[in-house]
């Protein structure tokens, strides 16, 4: 077991989203996080990425056998923890191919690698670019300023496939794609696929799914997962809706 | 490992690494401020009768002026007979550098500048200012092979007397304001360069300013002239000892270009900030200007300020040369209970004039960061082009950022563009980086460069690197 989730409750200015998440994700598996709009799914992703606006009530966390929660974010990206984002941050002045590189080495130095310097560094994920189809020049610009929506994304996978984390959280990563983002996205992930990582997808729409195919989906409604499932659940929640599956408030 | 920082009461402030003090025998004039002070140091410095006299002139006017208060910033009164306004090294003035005090030379190197020719840096001649005296100078007689003139001011009074006569206040006159008249009254050392018609400088010209003694004031004057189509590059130092008393620094510098030179002059400055709580630190009020005499003339100051308790400093250009240009990149930062009120002034005279404004001012802590610049184009500028950015970064919610621009403009062919803008380094931009495994501090130290980099572009390389790093240090403990 790669992560196991135990009674997870967090709060967010004393309002508790998470109401005790229950949740087990083996090495290898993809499982899609799906649910309507403030049923935090991304407060979830958050809570696992070590965003200390949310402060976890109860419950636990074991990650790879150590206790995530304890775990300062920037440790807990160095144990192979990694967030694509729903809006990536723009870090101006910053160039993409130095912060991505200082985000390598950083990780890098933590599993006592040797440092890439900047040749080494471009030769590497020149590949990485070119399957996500990212227009090189976005390297050379600052991190994600002037960059469309769908190229920000795009750069967040590409860090993904520099970074080869073992736990991948994508939090609505297809939101605001167009559909051609969408299939480029989607198969950057799905190169990413192997053995020895687990993704997390997060999204609002089965759409994605179609693309990235799960091995479980998870619905979560009012910060409890309420029905998990195979992939055929995206599709009957696609038919019905999320009505259906929700738990009325106060139950 | 280290065990991760989250927050600012978790980390300790700053480290001040050149905090030391030397031990070294010293000769000094006592505290107070009198004509025969004035008499006593120009005695010191065997310096000509009309110096002395410039000198007594400075003085009395000063002593009709009351010190400036517009400027943004608060501190307590400042005692100018409590202060020491000599202070030098009892081995002082040295014949060459095999003669420097070893304790002296081992302080420089300490601070990372070492004055052996044949250790130091290549590509850089310095000059070492310790309190009141120059105590080195390196390479001059390289440089004097291509009649470039470099050396201590008191020097430059006793070997070109006609030059620093011709120049000494062309730029900011003895009555200029309340700072510089003190100066002018009181300066004891600083650095001089002449760089010869046609002469492109072939390497970094450099003084390292450091204050040493206690309760000493330290006043150097600094004048630097292009000749016509020559060409040189300055870099400035400065740090001090770690003292709970504040101390008092009033420099001057003026640059004088004349036909098709060009001076570039860049300061990093690192004086003693004071300790977290507000205590000690230097007060740093400096008067910095250069003419652009000849036409098609250019200067440009680049500044990063980093340390003093207080920054009172407004490097300007008079372009008076039709054609010429002045350039000012800035990046200020404050951090604990620092304050800096600085900025630039661009007075266009001549045609075709050019000026561009570059400020980045960063504040953290609770400290106080202000811009201050005026932009001025009188009657006979035509066609004068300014382009002013002045952005401010804010670190935490104690702290404040204040624009203070000044436009005046009397000729209606000027174009004048401003832009503006004032971000707090988000939270998000923190934890997007911490996400990607790097520290709070790697994580705001590349997000401040990042923000400095129009500024760090226009130093000189070794500058650059140093530049960055500092920052770093300044800016610890800032974030939480």
């Amino acid at each position: 077991m790669l992560l196991e989730i135990k009674n997870l409750h967090a709060t967010v200015n004393g309002n508790e989203i998470l109401k005790g998440i229950d949740l087990k994700i083996g090495l290898g598996e993809v499982h899609a996080i799906m649910g309507p709009n403030g049923s935090g799914k991304s407060t979830l992703a958050q809570v696992l990425a070590g965003r200390d606006v949310y402060a976890v009530t109860e419950g636990e966390v074991i990650y790879d056998g150590k206790n995530l929660l304890e775990m300062a974010p920037e440790d807990r990206a160095r144990a192979g923890v990694f967030m694509a984002f729903q809006y990536p941050v723009e870090i101006p002045g910053v160039s993409n191919t130095y912060f991505l590189r200082a985000a390598l080495n950083a990780i890098r130095k933590q599993r006592g690698e040797e440092e890439l310097d900047a040749m080494d560094f471009l030769a590497r994920i020149r590949e990485k670019i070119k399957l996500l189809e990212m227009d090189e020049t976005l390297m050379t610009r600052p991190v994600n300023e002037g960059f469309s929506g769908g190229e920000k994304k795009r750069n967040e996978i590409v860090q993904m496939a520099v970074l080869e984390p073992k736990l991948a959280i994508l939090d609505e990563t297809d939101s605001g794609l167009d559909i051609d983002a969408l299939k480029i996205v989607a198969s950057g992930v799905n190169a990413m696929r192997a053995k020895d990582r687990s993704i997390i997808v997060v999204t609002h729409y089965q759409r994605l799914l179609n693309y990235i195919v799960p091995d479980t989906v998870h619905v979560l409604s009012n910060g409890r997962i309420v029905k998990s499932g195979s992939k055929e659940l995206a599709l009957e929640l696609e038919q019905k809706g999320y009505g259906w599956i929700e738990e009325p408030v106060g139950a | 490992m280290p065990t991760p920082v989250n927050n600012v009461e978790e980390l300790a402030t700053q480290d001040y690494k050149y905090g030391f003090v030397t031990e070294i025998e010293q000769e000094t004039v006592p505290a107070g401020l009198n004509e025969d002070v004035i008499r006593v140091i120009s005695a010191k410095k065997n310096e000509p009768e009309w110096l002395l006299e410039w000198r007594l002139k400075a003085y009395r006017h000063w002593q009709t002026m009351t010190e400036p208060k517009w400027a943004n910033i608060h501190y307590g009164p400042i005692d100018y007979q409590a202060i020491r306004y000599y202070a030098a090294p009892k081995k002082a003035r040295p014949k060459s550098l095999e003669e420097v005090d070893p304790e002296i030379l081992r302080t420089y190197e300490k601070l990372g500048i070492p004055l052996r020719e044949r250790e130091a840096l290549s590509g850089v001649a310095v000059d070492a200012v310790f309190d009141s005296v120059s105590v080195g100078t390196t390479f001059k007689a390289k440089l004097k092979e291509l009649g470039i003139i470099f050396s201590s001011f008191s020097e430059a009074v006793e070997e070109h007397p006609d030059l620093v006569r011709k120049y000494l206040g062309s730029v900011v006159p003895y009555s200029d304001n309340f700072f510089a008249t003190l100066n002018s009254a009181v300066f004891t050392d600083g650095s001089f360069a002449y760089i010869p018609k046609g002469v492109r400088c072939p390497m970094e010209l450099s003084t390292y300013f450091r204050i040493n003694a206690k309760d000493t004031g330290q006043f150097e004057r600094t004048l630097i002239v292009a000749d016509e189509g020559a060409y040189a590059s300055y870099l400035e130092g400065c740090t001090a000892p770690v003292r709970d008393e504040n101390q008092l620094h009033a420099a001057v510098v003026e640059l004088v270009a004349l036909d098709n030179a060009t001076i570039k002059y860049s300061t990093v400055q690192n004086w003693y900030p004071g300790d977290k709580h507000g205590k000690g630190g230097i007060y740093n009020f400096v008067t910095k200007r250069g003419k652009c005499l000849g036409r098609n003339s250019k200067i440009s100051w680049t500044q990063v300020e980093t340390g003093s308790a207080i920054t009172w400093k407004y490097p300007g250009c008079i372009l008076q040369g039709d054609g010429s240009t002045g350039e000012f990149y800035s990046v200020a930062v404050v951090n604990n209970y620092q304050q800096a009120d600085t900025g630039t002034k661009m007075i266009h005279l001549g045609k075709n004039t050019k000026s561009t404004i570059v400020s980045k001012g960063i504040s953290a802590g609770r400290g106080q960061n202000s811009y201050r610049g005026m932009v001025k184009v009188l009657k006979g500028a035509e066609n004068a082009r300014n382009y002013s950015q002045c952005d401010s970064l804010l670190i935490g919610d104690k702290c404040g950022a204040h624009t203070f621009p000044y436009l005046e403009v009397k000729n209606s062919t000027a174009q004048i563009e401003h832009e503006a803008s004032t971000s707090k380094i988000g939270e998000d931009q923190i934890f997007y980086c911490r996400q990607r495994g790097l520290s709070t501090e790697d994580a705001i130290g590349m997000i401040v460069n990042g923000f400095c980099k129009q500024v760090f572009r226009e130093l000189p390389m070794e500058f650059a690197v140093e530049a960055q790093k500092l920052l770093g240090v300044s800016l610890e403990g800032s974030v939480g």
